[in-house]
């Protein structure tokens, strides 16, 4: 296949991803607004306003950024893993199994999926946060490079869940009993300087403090990790999930008997 | 040229069931072939491994010369595909299915609207482009897949019982569609359970049961094989005693309804003058079932014996 030909076939799996989430809207983009918008009220207005500053910025400035990143996650996640089992319950999957589609270019397709949503519910909860906190911006290129980089992990990382799951109870396993409590370990809340030294050195393992952290950097300047080491593990975590989600679609795992 | 080439095709799932016992298959270019074979015989596993949706455990195949472990891409764009079960979004619009179709085939945005159009007013779904696929009945269904599976023009066509399930009407609409799709040039591979389908509609026929191919011969020829049929006759008035002929068997189904076995060596006068001679009269005369049905049902239970 030609480039030209390989861009119709990528353009037609994001714009079929991109009107699915559209469609959807009410579920996809409005709940996690809502969501963030609480967090916002509860943890940064109400307990927020009783706790001190953190590394120089107020409690609500400090989580925003952590926010936004774990709507990202959760939300590109999710689309990729819950549109690509939804496409073998209901074997539309076939539609591009029988085609000419390169792998490369299903995985491309359907991670650009789920990267725009993710983008799109961040962009959106960091307009909420207006509302509640003054935001700058200290690194614009480290803030785009940490935000694209890590919805482009957790979208593979659904299409990996998406590629085993065998009923829909396995799409939210992963969410619930991983992706949550490490997000939530991952210094959304707090900096890890609070930490004593073991459980310090315990969340040095969570990739994604290393994401959170990158990304607050880009906002706030202020940063738990060494940030050339944070996108390293980006890239790398990229590397690997996308060569994995090739070779199981190579070999048909979850999709062909 | 082969549109279809297959050599020892094998498969074994994972549970261990032998599916496919190493079967040839030959498809030429503009046939328009029938795959019979009772439930579980290996049809679809065999159209499975066709469209690479089933791995296969051993064999070749060829799609017009295009072998599917060295050159699928190319073997794939010669092939279009109905399967039995529905297998499209059941929450996209009918034309944003077929044009995403296009768009896996790499057809451009353009090209792809102006086919979608074109093969969904054949199949008369054009006044549906815009409606949600759930909405649609049993066989406008079954035809929004086969507009599907013409949009990127495929030189072969495989349909698995595309007519389940739809009225007679429709049924007949759909055989008037692809005998004209035939006749365009387009190699078509058919299986269904409606075996007048097949008769009227295939060339060549392959009967495949328990894994293997137990034939594939020219419908023509395969019907010539039968020699006999059953045919069950209604009677105006019940019968008042038991009958017997000595050289066309009798069944009494009911006491005004009659099967009587004919092997074409006779002559079915024989069997008027009798009825004749014994008083009985006859309001209607029909074959007991489809000629190729009872060739079938023979083939394959000789198989089993």
């Amino acid at each position: 296949m030609t480039f030209q030909e390989h861009y119709i076939v990528f353009m037609t799996i994001f714009r079929k991803e991109f009107n699915r989430f559209m469609r959807i809207w009410t579920q996809t983009l409005i709940p996690p607004i809502i969501t963030m918008a609480l967090y916002f009220v509860i943890f940064g207005n109400l307990i927020g306003s009783q706790i001190d500053k953190m590394q120089g910025f107020s409690y609500m400035e400090f989580i925003v950024p952590g926010l936004i990143m774990m709507s990202v996650i959760t939300n590109s996640y999710m689309n990729v893993s819950s549109s690509f089992f939804s496409s073998k319950f209901q074997r539309s999957i076939e539609e591009i199994l029988v085609s000419p589609a390169s792998n490369g270019i299903i995985i491309l397709g359907y991670v650009a999926g789920g990267v725009t949503r993710g983008l799109m519910v961040g962009f959106l909860v960091m307009v909420v946060s207006i509302f509640f906190t003054k935001l700058s911006i200290a690194h614009l290129g480290v803030l785009i490079c940490f935000v694209v980089l890590t919805a482009i992990v957790f979208s593979l990382a659904g299409l990996l869940n998406g590629i085993f799951a065998q009923k829909f109870d396995d799409v939210n396993i992963i969410p619930t009993f991983i992706l949550t409590p490490l997000t939530y370990l991952g210094g959304v809340f707090y900096s890890i300087e609070l930490l004593s030294p073991l459980w310090r050195s315990i969340s040095q393992i969570n990739p994604i403090l290393y994401m959170v952290s990158g990304f607050r950097y880009g906002f706030l300047g202020i940063s738990d990790i060494n940030i050339f080491a944070g996108l390293s593990i980006l890239i790398l975590f990229t590397i690997i999930l996308f060569s994995l989600n090739l070779y199981l679609l190579k070999r048909g795992v979850g999709l062909r008997s | 040229m082969d549109a279809l080439y297959i050599e020892g095709l094998s498969k074994t799932y994972s549970n261990g069931v032998h599916a496919l016992k190493g079967i040839d298959l030959r498809v030429k270019e503009g046939d328009f072939f029938a795959l019979l074979g009772p439930n579980g015989a290996g049809k679809s596993t065999t159209i499975g491994i066709i469209t690479s949706l089933v791995n296969k455990s051993a064999g070749k195949v060829k799609i017009f010369g295009h072998d599917l472990d060295t050159d699928l891409v190319a073997a794939k764009r010669c092939l279009g595909v109905v399967p039995q079960e529905f297998n499209f979004s059941i929450f996209e619009k009918v034309i944003d299915i077929v044009t995403n179709q296009a768009g896996y085939y790499a057809l451009d945005r353009k090209t792809a609207m102006e086919r979608a159009e074109k093969f969904l007013k054949q199949l008369s779904l054009w006044e549906k482009r815009d409606s949600i696929s759930k909405t649609l009945s049993g066989g406008m269904k079954r035809r929004l897949m086969i507009a599907r599976a013409l949009i990127h023009h495929p030189k072969l066509l495989i349909l698995d019982e595309p007519t389940a399930g739809v009225d007679i009407e429709i049924r007949r609409d759909m055989w008037r569609f692809l005998t004209k799709l035939n006749q365009e040039g387009v190699t078509i591979i058919l299986t269904t359970h409606y075996l007048e389908e097949a008769e009227n509609l295939c060339r060549n026929i392959a009967i495949i049961d328990n894994g293997d191919i137990i034939e594939n011969t020219k419908t023509k020829d395969l019907l010539g094989r039968l020699d006999r049929e059953i045919f069950v006759f209604d009677l105006k008035e019940p019968l008042s005693k038991k009958i017997e002929h000595p050289k066309y068997p009798i069944t009494l189904i009911d006491e005004t309804t009659l099967e009587v076995e004919v092997l074409k060596t006779n002559n079915i006068n024989e069997f008027f003058q009798f009825l004749t001679e014994n008083q009985i009269q006859v309001c209607s005369m029909r074959n007991k079932s489809n000629r190729l049905e009872e060739l079938f049902m023979y083939l394959v239970q000789g198989e089993k014996k």
